[in-house]
């Protein structure tokens, strides 16, 4: 069904579909002056989307094992850029970082260089040579440069390990929008969104994914710059705000002083009074205010861990060649960088529309009985992302009796700034693209790595291609599912697991993939010492840390990779050093590995 | 030496330097955020540290892959390296 023709026909095919869904938002504009209700607006907004990929996913079924593993290699590039993108983030960049700004300023931007800067070392260390290595999964690289079974599985092991660990954060996603969008409970929103997340990848595989993942990088950036454009423009803040924001940024720290923030401290017992999950603004918004250290140790942990996790890797086997694949990873980032070098200026823009007393918005300096009258003050007090509370008695609303949740900032923004309600039902569209698009790659990855380096290749590797596909389709559902009833408990919060999963994946992944490439002389023995020690010492380090221990050099439970991969660099390059060197057949394939041109390592079939 | 070690050897000075100015803008300059902060280089009227977390060392690791994409591709060239349509 889709050959040849259709990807010749991609830049067309995808046009319509972007005009399509520009058509489709002016019509629920259009609607909403009518008179349609806000909920329904919601509705139609997410599941409208929701079955466009449904929709993409059928068509793209397919019974070939390259077609479901790599897309039969022929993404063209700027579309496996934005496949990537979408991959890549998540409901976490799209709902949550903005907020991340918005509370804790300069300190939080550490995230925005190391989720940018990882693409500089997946390009020049990785992604090209990967790609002409010619291999399905991460691990399948692993197991055939060391060879045995043991080093494939340890690559699962770790893989398993830091991809589950994101997935769970993304199937709560799907879950939180879903839940909200459709008004159902988050028990069973959660299930909505996994079996939104199973229909776009079970039945094509890598292929389906590739493109419900374009087509949802679409949708996901048009509800993340439409509001901050309209946003900036209705403020008079400026046309193109990314260049034009400094009087705003000046604006709000003179403001930060006016209100006394850090010197109007809450008590305790205020405090607790306060909801769980809420904030008040207790950072300055642009200022310098964290350690060198504490900032660059996180960006050094996000971004090896953006060159170690598999998911995203493996985009880069899609591509027709390894130019492609080089190439590729730059329009990744430029689509990525689309959205991140956005996420300042509405945090900006949120921020300063609360706190001017200047702005019609601006609510510091009113009565609290007033605040308390406004619509979607109630809105999303009632929704429990906002809280007021008079704690000295003088009957005005100051900086530090505000307090909202994180995700507010992106959805509620645009309700705050006065824009009709059909933003915020392209927004929760945007967020449940972004949120399926990553939980599609990451379930894809596991269920990859299990069908096709467990079970081909260690169990049965005489199975037929029908009964590999069946596997693989069987262990995507186990894995969702999986995924999904941790989702539904609710233990923990988006951000801080999607962060122990770039850790994760550092500690055990970084060195024995980097090294696999640029080191002839690193061999088995080492790389199953690198992946499992490295595993190993960063997760009890983590363990560690959250039972009190107080750690050492700096290294928090946010950036224990570093113990983890130092560990994994010093084991790896010891071990492979008192062991045998690997034998010339291997020799020759890194050399192999290293020259773009000429056939894959592996067949193209394996 | 063959071609094949000039071509690695080549490839790995390419490396060197990508990672080099990767370096400086990732982890470098962010040793000197309060002297960034205090500089009176303000690209667009921002705070140089503000704008180099929000817009500045992002756009730059856009520009150096592409830049580092083109010059690998080059090398390959030199090297009669270059994939085939078909490959």
């Amino acid at each position: 069904m889709i050959k040849g023709k259709f990807i010749d026909n991609l830049p067309k095919v995808y046009g319509i579909y972007t005009g399509g869904f520009l058509v489709f938002i002016i019509l629920m504009a259009i609607a909403e002056q009518a008179g349609m209700s806000a909920k329904l607006i919601g509705i139609f907004f997410v599941a409208f989307t929701v079955l466009i990929y449904a929709l993409i996913g059928w068509l793209s079924r397919t019974m070939q094992t390259d077609a479901y593993y790599v897309a039969g290699r022929q993404v063209p590039t700027v579309f496996n850029g934005m496949a990537t993108a979408a991959d890549w983030m998540s409901g976490a960049s799209f709902v949550a970082m903005a907020g991340g700004i918005y509370f804790k300023g300069y300190g939080y931007m550490a995230l925005l260089v190391g989720w940018t800067g990882g693409y500089v070392l997946v390009a020049s260390l990785l992604a090209p040579y990967l790609r002409k290595f010619g291999c399905y999964t991460v691990p399948d690289f692993i197991g055939t440069r060391y060879g045995g079974n043991l080093a494939r599985l340890s690559a699962v092991i770790v893989l398993t390990v830091a991809s589950f660990t994101y997935v769970t954060a993304q199937i709560n996603a799907t879950g939180t929008i879903a839940s909200v969008a459709l008004d159902i409970p988050f028990g069973i929103a959660v299930y909505v969104g996994l079996a939104s997340i199973l229909m776009c990848s079970m039945l094509g595989g890598m292929r389906a994914v590739t493109w419900t993942q374009v087509a949802q990088y679409i949708v996901l950036i048009i509800a993340y710059l439409l509001p901050v454009f309209w946003i900036s423009n209705k403020m008079g803040a400026g046309f193109f705000p990314h260049l034009m924001l400094a009087d705003e940024v000046a604006r709000i720290a003179e403001l930060e002083s006016q209100f006394g923030l850090g010197t109007v401290k809450n008590s305790a017992a205020d405090l607790a009074t306060v909801p769980k999950g809420l904030a008040g603004i207790t950072k300055a918004h642009a200022e310098v205010n964290t350690t060198p250290w504490k900032f660059i140790s996180l960006a050094v942990c996000m971004m090896a861990g953006t060159a170690s996790l598999p998911h995203v890797m493996m985009r880069y086997f899609t591509t027709p060649s390894v130019k492609t694949a080089r190439r590729s990873v730059g329009w990744s980032l430029f689509f990525i960088f689309l959205l991140y070098c956005s996420a300042p200026m509405l945090a900006t823009l949120s921020k300063l529309s609360l706190m001017d007393p200047n702005l019609p918005t601006g609510i510091i300096g009113k009565s609290i009985a007033e605040v308390e009258s406004i619509d979607w003050y109630q809105n999303w007090n009632q929704a429990n992302l906002m809280f007021v509370s008079d704690f000295n008695g003088n009957g005005t609303l100051e900086l530090n009796e505000f307090f909202m949740g994180g995700k507010a900032v992106v959805l509620a923004t645009p309700e705050i700034a006065g824009l009709p309600y059909v933003i915020s039902g392209l927004v929760a569209a945007g967020g449940m693209a972004a949120a399926m698009s990553t939980a599609d790659g990451l379930v894809l990855a596991i269920s990859n790595a299990l069908s096709h380096d467990i079970y081909y290749k260690i169990i049965n590797p005489k199975a037929e291609t029908a009964k590999r596909l069946i596997v693989a389709r069987v262990l995507l559902f186990l894995i969702g599912f999986a995924g999904a009833s941790i989702a539904a408990l609710e233990i923990q919060g988006i951000l801080g697991s999607v962060i122990w999963a770039f850790d994760f994946a550092m500690s055990g992944l970084f060195f024995p993939l980097v090294l696999g490439v640029w080191w002839k002389r690193a061999n088995a023995p080492g790389a199953v010492a690198g992946m499992l020690g490295g595993l190993a010492a960063g997760t009890a380090y983590l363990i560690a840390v959250r039972s009190g221990y107080p750690g050492f050099w700096g290294v928090t439970q946010l950036t224990f990779g570093i113990v983890g991969s130092l560990v994994s660099l010093v084991l790896m390059v010891v071990v492979s050093l008192i062991t045998k060197a690997p034998d010339a057949a291997t020799q020759r394939m890194v050399d192999e590995v290293r020259i773009p041109s000429g056939k894959t390592v592996l067949g193209k079939q394996h | 030496m063959s071609k094949q070690a000039q071509h690695w050897e080549k490839t790995r000075n390419l490396l060197f330097v990508t990672l080099a100015i990767w370096f400086v803008f990732s982890i470098g300059i962010f040793f000197f955020g309060a002297e960034m902060e205090a500089s009176n280089f303000r690209p667009f009227g921002y705070p140089l540290s503000y704008y180099m977390t929000c817009q500045g060392s992002l756009g730059i690791f856009v520009i150096l892959i592409f830049w580092f994409a083109g010059r690998q591709e080059k090398i390959d060239e030199e090297f009669g390296y270059t994939e085939r349509e078909g490959d």
